[in-house]
């Protein structure tokens, strides 16, 4: 008691309460920057998404717009490309990204700088620069129809931009160039931090390459697949550009996602903010059950 | 047996690092040549670089557009640096329950979509429009404002935070420098790669955001390389040699920081998932 009132004791914890405060000075920009540009922009687009009108003279309707969606035909469709994308691109990507890293680690490969770099690179492109390309790669008379047809893979050119089928191919074929190198990166430098001494004890105990590669490297590199799945998803979910620059959504709404619909439900088409707001409802409530399930299918045990 | 796993591996990569390479290289020759020899699959370089250059100047702003995306992204990376570097370090350093629930609120707008906020972002800057002009609908501040503030780099902040020599802070308080002094004149100058690395990717983000400044930008003389690009090769009658040109000068920057810093970039990547 008698210390508590002790000048040094009080002085101390005066400084640890203006310590605190400037503490809090600090973040505050940040607190406030997320808050306007974050949280309040979410609850606002609740809100719209209880609204129905067009441009400016809006009207609550309920969930009338929630009920919208399930008889919205582009919705659906919107929605099936977006999902189809991801189950495919996603882990298409991420296995080809751990046998690139699981070859590149190999001490003994040569010109494993220059291999590491090439395949990276694709990674410094702006998305809007590299869809701009592979519209032209893709094209009918392209130089990818021109490589197949001149190594007699293929007969006939493939309608690549045009075909409902081949569009949505592009595009996977497209984000998966971007996105391979820029994963593989992430796990070859957790395979730099693996112990080697693991994989000569599984040698010495006659496991195989293959045996190797899914009972010590899957395992350990667990956390960051699951971290590089995670942010892949959300890019996925939010997938705009390319698409955006390389088919447009189409042909017909065959490529369309989810964000575009929203981007042409407030900007292309008569402005319907009530119903774009909805839409983009839906994207967060994915990203939100697909994190969690990532995080309960492979994040059990941390 | 061996050896042939040997060859199989090497034309592996060997395929894999020329699909990678090709669309940069037919870019960079495709700068050089006519439209109708891109057209035509022509893969050796021509002599039409100039004459591109020069349509891409008379047909295009491009040099507005550089500037306003150099613009753009030299003040969000500044600061974007400064207040994520701040929190990060508040967060770390002035450790608190209160704050720590603070932080992990904050951490949540990483889940949120930016689809999801974008219309009404847009509404409350028509709605600014008229009072403050100067950062409404159609400024390069809009473009940039909603951009400067995110969680991840205060997490990337507080992350890198904590390989921080607290006994420095310390040190710095028996010296007599204010807590700010301490920030601004131990803490930024001790971390210089954290900060590289950071400016690297807010500085790339920036350049290459797209999405956003399309909703936010109408007029031309607005217009960031992104959107000047897309434009173009929206076009009807493409001059392909003009697009390649544009489409080179705008990967140029980003290209370069990579080789530059190559250390800073891959470290910047990694600082994202340190635990």
């Amino acid at each position: 008691m008698s210390q508590a009132s002790s000048p040094t004791h009080q002085r101390t914890f005066a400084q640890r309460l203006r310590k605190n405060y400037i503490g809090w000075l600090f973040i505050i920009l940040s607190v406030l920057g997320i808050s306007l540009f974050y949280f309040y922009p979410m609850v606002q687009a609740f809100l719209l998404s209880l609204q129905s009108g067009m441009g400016s003279s809006l009207e609550y309707v309920g969930f009338d717009n929630y009920v919208r969606l399930f008889n919205d035909p582009t919705f659906i469709t919107a929605l099936t490309n977006t999902i189809l994308y991801l189950l495919i691109q996603v882990p298409v990507m991420i296995v080809l990204a751990l046998v690139f890293s699981v070859l590149l680690n190999d001490p003994t490969l040569k010109f494993k700088g220059f291999f590491r770099t090439a395949i990276f690179l694709p990674a410094v492109t702006s998305l809007v620069a590299y869809a701009v390309i592979f519209k032209y790669l893709f094209g009918n008379d392209g130089l990818v129809n021109d490589f197949l047809l001149g190594m007699n893979i293929i007969s006939s050119p493939i309608a690549w931009l045009s075909d409902p089928f081949w569009a949505k191919i592009t595009i996977i074929i497209a984000i998966t160039w971007r996105w391979t190198g820029y994963n593989m990166i992430f796990y070859l430098s957790a395979l730099q931090n693996v112990d080697k001494s693991m994989y000569e004890a599984a040698r010495i105990d006659g496991a195989s390459a293959m045996q190797q590669f899914f009972f010590i490297t899957i395992p350990l590199l667990k956390p960051i697949i699951l971290f590089t799945s995670i942010v892949s998803t959300i890019g996925t979910l939010q997938l705009f550009d390319e698409v955006m620059n390389i088919t447009s959504g189409g042909p017909g709404n065959s490529t369309m996602t989810i964000s575009m619909y929203i981007y042409n439900l407030s900007f292309e088409y008569t402005p319907d903010f009530g119903y774009a707001a909805t839409v983009s409802y839906v994207i967060l409530i994915l990203v939100v059950i697909l994190s969690f399930i990532q995080f309960r299918v492979a994040g059990d045990r941390d | 047996m061996k050896k042939l796993k040997r060859v199989f591996t090497y034309l592996f990569l060997s395929v894999a690092a020329i699909v990678s390479i090709f669309p940069f290289l037919w870019m960079l020759v495709s700068m050089t040549n006519k439209s109708v020899d891109v057209t035509a699959g022509r893969l050796i370089p021509g002599t039409h670089f100039i004459q591109n250059l020069n349509n891409l100047l008379d047909q295009t702003q491009i040099g507005t557009a550089l500037w306003n995306s150099f613009l753009i992204a030299v003040i969000t990376t500044v600061l974007t640096l400064l207040i994520g570097s701040l929190a990060g370090y508040g967060f770390e350093i002035y450790r608190s329950k209160g704050k720590d629930i603070v932080f992990n609120i904050l951490i949540l707008s990483m889940m949120i979509p930016f689809a999801a906020i974008m219309i009404p972002l847009y509404r409350l800057f028509g709605q600014i429009s008229a009072d403050a002009p100067l950062i409404g609908l159609d400024t390069l501040a809009a473009a940039f404002l909603p951009t400067i503030i995110t969680a991840f780099f205060i997490f990337f902040f507080r992350q890198n935070t904590k390989m921080f020599a607290r006994e420095l802070v310390e040190a710095g308080r028996i010296d007599g420098l204010s807590e700010w002094g301490i920030f601004f004149r131990i803490y930024m100058p001790t971390m210089k790669t954290t900060y590289a690395a950071a400016a690297i990717i807010a500085f790339m983000n920036s350049w290459n955001n797209y999405l956003w400044p399309l909703v936010v930008l109408q007029s031309p003389e607005k217009q960031t390389i992104p959107l000047l690009i897309s434009n173009l090769g929206a076009g009807y009658t493409p001059d392909y040699g003009v697009i390649m040109t544009a489409i080179v000068i705008a990967t140029l920057p980003t290209a370069l920081v990579f080789f530059l810093m190559q250390r800073h970039f891959v470290a910047g990547m990694m600082g994202s998932v340190k635990g």
